[in-house]
């Protein structure tokens, strides 16, 4: 006996073939097969030939326990030389979710996102031989995450701990692992009478104002961000930028951490 | 000829139509002890051929009557277990009790609507403020099994303690950790102890409502009971302390490894890769289970961590 699930898979082949004879044009067709990919190609990489490269790695979890915070980490580092990560869901109602430059840092960056249905997380790395290399999976979902007010906002108390960062710097050899948090709503304006209001650029500085790598944020970044970045090794690093609304985030993050009695 | 969207339709609904109509889960009902039964699910997730029935649910016929914990998963399994129990006794039901939240365990209640349906006050509190989205959601995973399935809040409030019923003296114990309200049977008749969620077995731990210390807790009380056969919520009976040991060594696993790899800088994406023993991977659904828990576990557990990070703001 067949199951629906193949049923609805058969219908779905069939209607495919009727409607969209000549699916993808571009030298490498969409691995995720995605009806939104070419949308996304025009309007987030101006429209350029792109190649399908599982050294764009995305990892995220096969489906959304939590569609307010799904963990995303997209590591573009085996592709060497790489001048921007722009990353988009791209069934989500707003596609874009963040784009970094890397500048000295590592081509790695961990976040979480809103999902608002099962969508295709993908990434999207300028790499130096000019081309974009494209990595992404489906995250499944039973959504609703980007039109649910943020937890912070139906909290009175929200707003005197907005801004407020955490974190802590992990030093090796060579490289310098910030992961930070910091206190904001991340409005999407996809919430009646709730605008949009969101951490919107974040830049990393050294001690002597040397910047080390340059972030963009967009509405589907999770509440209270949590980042995670591979910098240059560095003793302390300062983090600087505001949300769309002109409020600063400011902080400097020092090495070692505070111990705790148990 | 058709126009082509009506041939498309007409194609989708040929193949579509055999899945309408009532789902038949083939319940049998195992005697474990005299008058004793349990239904055992499934060691897999929610999904479209098992229709839920992933959960254990058991009942004790009495000499008053029956009396049965948990109702399964959605209309279908509760009108099913009903039937079932008809079949072995025609003594009247007395009673429902509901162990804890979880859709698995509540969904039938509709086929016991004519019987008081008791559980813990913070369980009731929990089925009316989260039933309707549990409700939604198997819908998602579990599609026309739960065709005609709402959700139907406990009608009683149970008091921890000793109830006699039918020549059965049933200890209610009220433990927390698997959700915020456990409720756990042991039937000193017959050495029965309904652990239900508090202990998996051969099945990877499930922990959307876990707070992992006071559940070890639990595991240790549990543990201190003098039973002859244990019901976990799901997996197979055990005589012995085995499933209790497989639970709690999942549940602290899980909590160093979330722990540790916080404390090393891991980010939440990177935890999702599990690096386990084997005594820990060969559990069902280990690997769904894991990367659920990494989502309900680790943001607190790094936010503790990310706090002791020393930070200056002006």
């Amino acid at each position: 006996m067949k199951s629906i699930g193949q049923h609805l898979f058969l219908s779905c082949v069939f209607l495919c073939c009727l409607v969209n004879p000549s699916y993808a044009q571009q030298g490498q067709t969409d691995p995720l097969n995605s009806p939104m990919w070419e949308d996304m190609r025009r309007s987030l990489l101006g429209g350029a030939a792109v190649v399908f490269d599982d050294r764009v790695q995305v990892l995220a979890p096969v489906d959304a326990e939590d569609s307010m915070n799904v963990p995303v980490l997209v590591d573009a580092s085996a592709l060497g030389e790489v001048s921007k990560i722009v990353v988009f869901a791209e069934l989500n109602p707003i596609h874009k979710v963040l784009e970094l430059e890397p500048l000295q840092a590592k081509p790695i960056i961990g976040f979480r996102i809103k999902v608002q249905q099962a969508t295709p997380v993908r990434a999207a790395a300028l790499a130096g031989d000019g081309r974009w290399y494209v990595g992404g999976r489906i995250v499944d979902a039973a959504g609703g995450g980007c039109t649910l007010p943020s937890i912070g906002s139906e909290n009175s108390d929200w707003a005197s701990r907005m801004g407020e960062v955490a974190g802590r710097l992990w030093s090796n050899q060579d490289s310098t692992r910030l992961r930070m948090r910091v206190m904001h709503p991340m409005d999407t304006g996809l919430v009646p009478g709730i605008p949009a209001f969101y951490i919107d650029h974040l830049e990393f500085h050294d001690a002597n104002g040397e910047i080390l790598s340059r972030l963009s944020l967009h509405e589907p970044v999770s509440e209270n961000p949590v980042l995670t970045l591979d910098l240059p090794r560095r003793d302390s690093v300062t983090v600087v930028g505001a949300d769309n609304n002109g409020n600063p985030v400011n902080a400097r993050f020092l090495p070692g951490k505070h111990e705790v009695e148990k | 000829m058709l126009p082509l969207r009506i041939v498309i339709i007409l194609y989708c609904l040929c193949f579509l139509a055999p899945a309408w109509g009532a789902k038949e889960y083939g319940l049998k009902p195992l005697e474990i002890a005299p008058g004793t039964y349990v239904l055992l699910g499934v060691n897999e997730h929610f999904n479209f051929s098992n229709g839920g029935n992933i959960v254990n649910v058991g009942f004790i016929v009495t000499d008053d009557g029956v009396i049965v914990i948990d109702s399964g998963p959605s209309r279908f399994y509760g009108e099913q277990l009903r039937a079932a129990i008809g079949r072995i006794t025609d003594r009247p039901i007395l009673k429902l009790f509901n162990t804890h939240l979880h859709p698995d365990h509540i969904l039938g209640n509709q086929a016991f609507e004519d019987v008081p349906i008791a559980a813990l006050a913070g369980t009731v509190e929990g089925i009316r403020e989260q039933g309707e989205l549990f409700n939604d959601s198997m819908y998602r995973l579990a599609g026309a099994w739960m065709a005609g399935t709402r959700v139907v809040v406990p009608t009683e409030i149970v008091k921890p303690g000793f109830v006699e019923i039918g020549g059965h003296r049933l200890e209610l114990i009220e433990l927390a950790g698997h959700s915020h309200a456990d409720l756990v049977i042991l039937d000193h008749a017959t050495g029965v102890l309904f652990a239900a969620d508090v202990v998996f077995h051969g099945r990877t731990p499930t922990t959307p409502h876990a707070d992992v210390g006071q559940w070890l807790q639990a595991l240790d009380t549990i543990a201190g009971l003098d039973f002859k056969l244990l019901v976990p919520g799901h997996g197979s009976v055990v005589t012995d302390a085995g499933a209790i040991a497989q639970t709690r060594n999942y549940l602290q696993w899980l909590t160093t490894r979330l722990n540790k790899a916080a404390e090393q800088g891991m980010s939440m994406a990177e935890v999702l890769q599990p690096d386990a023993p084997p005594s820990i991977k060969e559990l069902a659904v280990f690997h769904e289970e894991y990367q659920r828990s990494v989502v309900h576990l680790f943001p607190e557990i790094e936010a503790k961590v990310l706090e002791r990070g020393r930070v200056v703001q002006e």
